[in-house]
Order: structure tokens, then sequence, then C-alpha cells
């Protein structure tokens, strides 16, 4: 009976936002991307077991596929965190309705027991489970082995909300999730513990003895358990409307006021910034934005492909740029229609924005020399990459701003909090760094990597030439959407 | 001062305003009443270009509002809220305002020392953010920032709501004051008859979006106002 109000009114938020219905071609795009990944799953299910056994055909398949067990773990656990969102209802009018905070709680967790996320590996599990039945395999341990597979699953699901909100309560962002990933990745890499053999021959010992599946079901069971306690000290109204008011310094920030005319805006951003929670924490992403070349430059796999310099340095000049930008103006979005009114013209406000992600770039690129040590021509690249963020990319992002019709509430510092994380924000990352990469990558394969850094670098000169005409077309495109803004922004989310 | 003419706002096939003709001079303390869904604050929308009319237009000291920004510098206005920025400090958010009007810090200190009474030692240094303060107090400092820049047009919108009893007669005393001694023109909209025959010298209803009464106001304007309402609330 409640269920059916809750899936009633959920279907209701989703299908009545403003959001859905302006973004048809983002959700068809979305659509597309799950089709690719339940195909591409499929086929691998169906393919796994026979190409198994034609390379190594004097091994188990099964077995073979319980040791990469590990590594889909951590692989789905850092995927999920960045695309999976934690389970959202909006409870604050239940909360006085005569609803059992239990059933709601339980029913936000179990529905996300059914998202994409868990469903997508059973393509591939299912059918390679169903090879191993049709090569005579033992149906009660592969339909065991099965299970213990979806057990797995739904583990991560639900270890992922619990780093998620411990993520979100400690301001770190991804920090936590990559340095325990990392973590284990490394210790099993280094053999100090080896996870992989850990984790293979306990699914080898549950197929050999079906009983032991209550293991992972009982993992589940504590999982859930802690999910659980966690929703329902948030579920109580006073811990959200408890004014934690502390004391603020106040600072004048009066260095800005060599920026001119957008200074108000740029301590009004800097401000934004570092007294909220959603936006401060896309500066702590600087950290790993910093340390991402680490992840290719020591690698010799990469010294022989340096068309990935290129990418490299987008990313790790262009993180900040990334993060802040793709949500400009919604940062604004709770006090929009008053700047709106206000005496200013669009152009400082987004002369403001523009400083200070070239400002961010500049930083990220100064900070990034050290890694000169792994060669010249990663400085080189990063320098190109640095230029082309300033003029090309920090252009195209105040672009595709004119666009975003999702507010922020920044004032919300309640649980369930968490807009504007999930899919579709990485989505728009895509052509700032893909562009770059493909422009960079032909470049260099068919003549080199100098002349590749110089083509990136003049593509980033000739915006900047052209700055004050590129924003003056960026105005013109706010402008003209700004009634639709205005709406949107004002509307509850 | 304000020249609404022919204007209207349809939603789909709903007309939620429509005004052939409404003239506000200049100096003129106006105000707004009507039920709810009445289009008061569709009104005050349209007059800050924050939505699109249908037909028609709004000219503010003969400037179009929907097709020029020049008229932002003498206009200002209080509609919700969602005028406050949350993470600043009022003192931040006031000179954040001024600045954007043309004040310096000096300016906007002189300026907050007449309010200290209307404050009431609730707003400035308490070292809290906005979003911090009470509804009331929201207001207070909203309805202050409005009035920063000496704007010669003021709009507020239900400013009488969320107020105490001691700030509702100390606004009353501000309002009269912007539109007699200083020439500013005032609309506000409110759902207090007593509070807006008070205030204003001019009242208009607003019924389904249209213009149905146009008052000077006088001794007889309250009780006429009651009676019409409480007829409405028959019919």
């Amino acid at each position: 009976m409640t269920l059916k109000h809750f899936l009633n009114l959920e279907w209701k938020q989703y299908f009545r936002s403003s959001y859905w219905q302006k973004n048809m071609a983002l959700n068809m795009l979305l659509v597309f991307f799950a089709l690719y990944f339940m195909v591409t799953f499929l086929a691998l299910g169906i393919a796994l077991y026979p190409l198994l056994k034609d390379r190594f055909p004097d091994q188990d398949p099964l077995v073979i596929v319980n040791s990469y067990v590990f590594y889909w773990i951590i692989a789905d656990v850092l995927m999920r965190f960045f695309f999976q969102k934690l389970p959202v209802m909006s409870v604050k009018p239940l909360l006085i309705l005569p609803v059992k905070r239990s059933k709601v709680i339980n029913y936000v967790l179990r529905k996300s027991a059914l998202s994409f996320f868990n469903v997508l590996p059973m393509f591939a599990v299912i059918p390679f489970g169903v090879m191993l039945l049709i090569n005579d395999y033992p149906t009660v341990s592969v339909v065991v082995w099965m299970l213990t597979l979806l057990c797995v699953t739904l583990i991560i699901n639900f270890l992922n909300f619990i780093l998620e909100s411990v993520s979100a309560e400690t301001e770190l962002s991804f920090l936590p999730v990559v340095v325990l990933a990392g973590g284990v990745f490394a210790l099993n890499y280094f053999n100090i513990i080896s996870f992989t053999n850990l984790v293979a021959n306990g699914i080898n010992a549950i197929y050999k003895t079906p009983l032991l599946i209550g293991v992972p079901i009982l993992l589940l069971i504590v999982l859930y358990g802690v999910n659980f306690k966690m929703l329902r000290n948030q579920l109580f109204l006073d811990s959200a409307l408890k004014s934690k008011v502390k004391e603020v310094s106040a600072s004048n920030l009066e260095w800005t006021r060599k920026f001119g005319d957008s200074a108000p805006f740029m301590q009004l951003d800097l401000r934004l910034i570092w007294r909220n929670k959603r936006p401060r924490s896309s500066v702590f992403i600087l950290i790993v934005g910093l340390l991402y070349g680490l992840f290719f430059y020591p690698n010799p796999t990469y010294n022989e492909m340096p068309w990935i310099y290129g990418f490299v340095g987008i990313f790790v000049t262009g993180i900040f740029l990334i993060n802040f930008g793709q949500f400009v103006p919604a940062w604004d979005s709770g006090y929009y229609k008053m700047l709106m009114s206000q005496n200013i013209q669009y152009k400082q406000y987004l002369t403001s924005k523009f400083n200070l992600m070239a400002f961010s770039v500049v930083v990220m690129f100064v900070l990034s020399i050290p890694y000169v040590y792994f060669g010249w021509n990663i400085l080189l690249a990063h320098l190109a990459a640095a230029i082309y963020n300033i003029g090309v990319n920090t252009h195209v992002i105040l672009w595709g701003g004119s666009f975003n019709r999702k507010k922020i509430d920044l004032n919300q510092r309640a649980a369930f909090n968490y807009q504007g994380t999930g899919a579709v924000q990485w989505l728009i990352g895509i052509p700032l760094m893909l562009v770059p990469l493909a422009i960079f990558g032909a470049v260099s394969w068919w003549i080199n990597f100098e002349i590749a850094c110089l083509t990136l670098a003049l593509i980033g000169v000739v915006g900047i030439v052209f700055h004050q005409k590129l924003m003056k077309t960026i105005v013109g495109k706010y402008l003209t959407s700004k009634y639709k803004m205005i709406a949107s922004f004002s509307e509850d989310v | 001062m304000i020249v609404t003419s022919n204007l209207s706002k349809t939603y789909g096939s709903k007309t939620v305003l429509n005004i052939n003709e409404l003239e506000i001079p200049k100096g003129q303390s106006f105000g707004l009443v009507g039920n709810n869904g009445a289009g008061k604050t569709t009104y005050f929308s349209l007059l800050l270009d924050l939505i699109k009319p249908t037909t028609g237009y709004v000219k503010n000291n003969d400037i179009k509002v929907d097709d020029s920004e020049d008229w932002k510098p003498f206009t200002s206005a209080f509609i919700d809220e969602s005028f406050l920025i949350g993470y600043l400090t009022p003192e931040e958010y006031f000179y954040f305002i001024g600045e954007l009007r043309g004040q310096n810090k000096a300016d906007i200190d002189g300026f907050l020392t007449q309010f200290e009474t209307l404050f009431n030692g609730e707003i400035l240094q308490q070292k809290k953010y906005l979003r911090d303060l009470s509804k009331g107090n929201q207001k207070k400092a909203g309805i202050v920032a409005a009035l920063i820049g000496n704007p010669e047009v003021v709009i507020l919108d239900e400013p009488f709501a969320n107020l105490d009893p001691t700030t509702q007669i100390r606004l009353k005393e501000l309002i009269k004051d912007l539109a007699k001694t200083k020439g500013v023109t005032v609309l506000i909209s409110s759902h207090d008859l007593m509070h807006i025959t008070e205030v204003c010298e001019r009242i208009v209803v607003l019924e389904k979006g249209e213009v149905i009464k146009d008052l000077a106001t006088s001794e007889a304007t309250l009780s006429a106002l009651e009676a019409h309402f409480s007829s409405a609330e028959d019919a």
C-alpha cells in the first residue's frame, strides 16, 4: 500500500521536473550508454567461457574468472562512487505523516538494489553460468556461484553508499575512496596481502561447499543494517534543522580589487567556494587532479605513447575548470533572481568566473612543473594544454553553462543533499577532454609531438585573442536564455 | 514613472495577468492587494524583467524593461528570500549590493547607522551568515539592502509578513518617509489591508489578473476594501 504511494511520488517527481523535459537529448544519451554496456556485458558473458577454454586449455575457466573477481570489485567500487547516486527521496513531507520511518528507509534501500549498476553485472554472470551448465558443471554449485556474485554486487552497492556518505560528511570529496581503493590495490600488487587469492579462494570455497554462501549473505545483511542505521539517524529532522551556527571569520579580500569591475563577483565566488560544502569539494579535487599524472608518467608503457600527455595535461591543468565551471551559473541559482534584477551586467559576472578558472589553470600548471622530472616533453605538453584550457575550454564551459537548468541549493545542509552529482556531471566533461585529445593525438601521430603541442597551444592562443568577441557571444546566449534560467532556478527541486 | 500598457502574461491557456493601462507617477506610494493568485507577484516579476510578458510592456522612467537594462541602476527590489545570498554575513551582503550600486564601504557604513533601531542589534556584527538568521531578520536585511544606493523605485513584495509588530511599525514609518520626503516611488503588496491603507496613497485591487479597483486612499478606503474582500469570499 505504502509502497505504491512511494513509487507514485517518485514517478511524478522524476517526470514532472523541468530538468527531465528539457534534457531529452541527455536522457537519450544515457539510455544509449546503458544499452551499449548491456550488450557488451552480454557478449562478454557468452564468449568468455569458450574464449578462456581456447586460450588456457589446461585450466578451469571458472577458476580463472574467480581470480579476477578482486579487480572487478575494485573497479566497480570506483565506478559506482563516481556515477551512482545515493538513494534520494524527499522525506521531509513524509515525516509528519503516519508512515513508519523504517518503512521509508527500507523502501529507499531496497529500491537501490534494483539499480542499473547491480543489474549490469548479471548480464555477464548469468550467461557465463549458463555456459558452465551447458558444459556439465554441477547445477547446484553453479547456481550458488551466480548467487554469490549477486551477493558481491549488492555488497558493493551498500558499501558504496557508506563510502559516499562518509566522504560527503568529511568534505574530502573522493579522496577517501581513492586512497582506500589505491591502498588495497597496492597491498595486493606488491604481494603484501594477496586480495586476489583471498577473493578467489573464497569464491572457490563457496563453489565447493555451497553452505559457505552464508558468509557473503551475512556480510550483506550487516552492511544493510549499517546503511539502515545511518539513514535513520539522518531522518530525524532536528539533525538537519539543528543550526550549528559557528562564528564566521570575515575577511575582506581587498586584493581582488586588482580585477577591476569584476572584483565584487570575484569576492563573491571565493566566498561561495570557501563557505559551502559542495563547491569546496572542488578544491580538494585539485589534489587528486594534480596527482593524476602519477598514474601515467612513471609507467614505462606510456613512454611509448606521448600522445596521451596532451590528455593528461588537459586533465591536470583543467580539473578545477571542469569541476567548478560546469555548474556556472547554477552555483548562483539560489539568488539568481536577485542578480538579474540588480544593477549588473552579465559580462562582469561571467568575466569573474572566467578569471577564476583561468587563474586556476595557471596555478595548476605551476604546481605540475615538478613532472618535468619525467621528461621535458611533459612540461611542454602541460604548457600547451594549459593554454588550450584558458583559450578554449573556459569559453566552452561558460557557453555550456547557459544550458544549465538545474538548481543547486547551497543553503540546504540537510542530509540527502547530493544535487548535481551523478553520471550527467561527467558527461559534460567528455567534449572538453576528448576534443583536445583527438587534436593532439592526431597531429602527434601524423607529424610529431612538438607540432602537436604547438597546434594545441595555437588553438588556445586564438581563443585568448578572441576572448572579448567570444565573451560577447556567450553573454548573448545567457541573455536569450535568461527567463528560462530564472524559471527553472526558482523551481523547487 | 512606471507606465504599464496592454500588459498580459499567459501560461498555456491561462491568463494570470492582464493590465490594460496603469500609470504610477513618481514619488507615489503604491499598494497592491489581492487574494492568492491575483497576479501581484507576477506583476512585480514583470516589472523586474524576471519573466517575459506575453503582450504589452512596462516602461520604467521611459525605459522598456524587457528591451534595455538601463532601468536597473535606479530600481531595486526585495521579492523573497531568494534575493539574499545565504553564505554571506549581512555586512558582506550590504557591501556587495553597495558595490553593485556604486557605493563604497564607508558609504554603506554611514547608510546602515540609520537602521540601528530597526535592526535591534540582531543583524550587524553577529558573525552569522544570512542563512542562519531567522526569517524575520532575513527579511529586514533584504528590505534594507533594497534601499541601498538611493533608488528611485523600490519594489517590496509582502514586506510586512514575518515581521514582529515593532518592526512592522518602524517599517511603515520608513516607507511613508521614503515616498513623502525623498520622492521615491514605492510599490508594495500585502495581504494586510490595515497596513497597506496606512502606508499607501493609492491602492489597486487585483483579481484574477485584472485591475478591478483603483482607489486613492482616504478614511473610507479600509472599510471599502474590507467590504470588497468579504463579499468576494461569499461569491
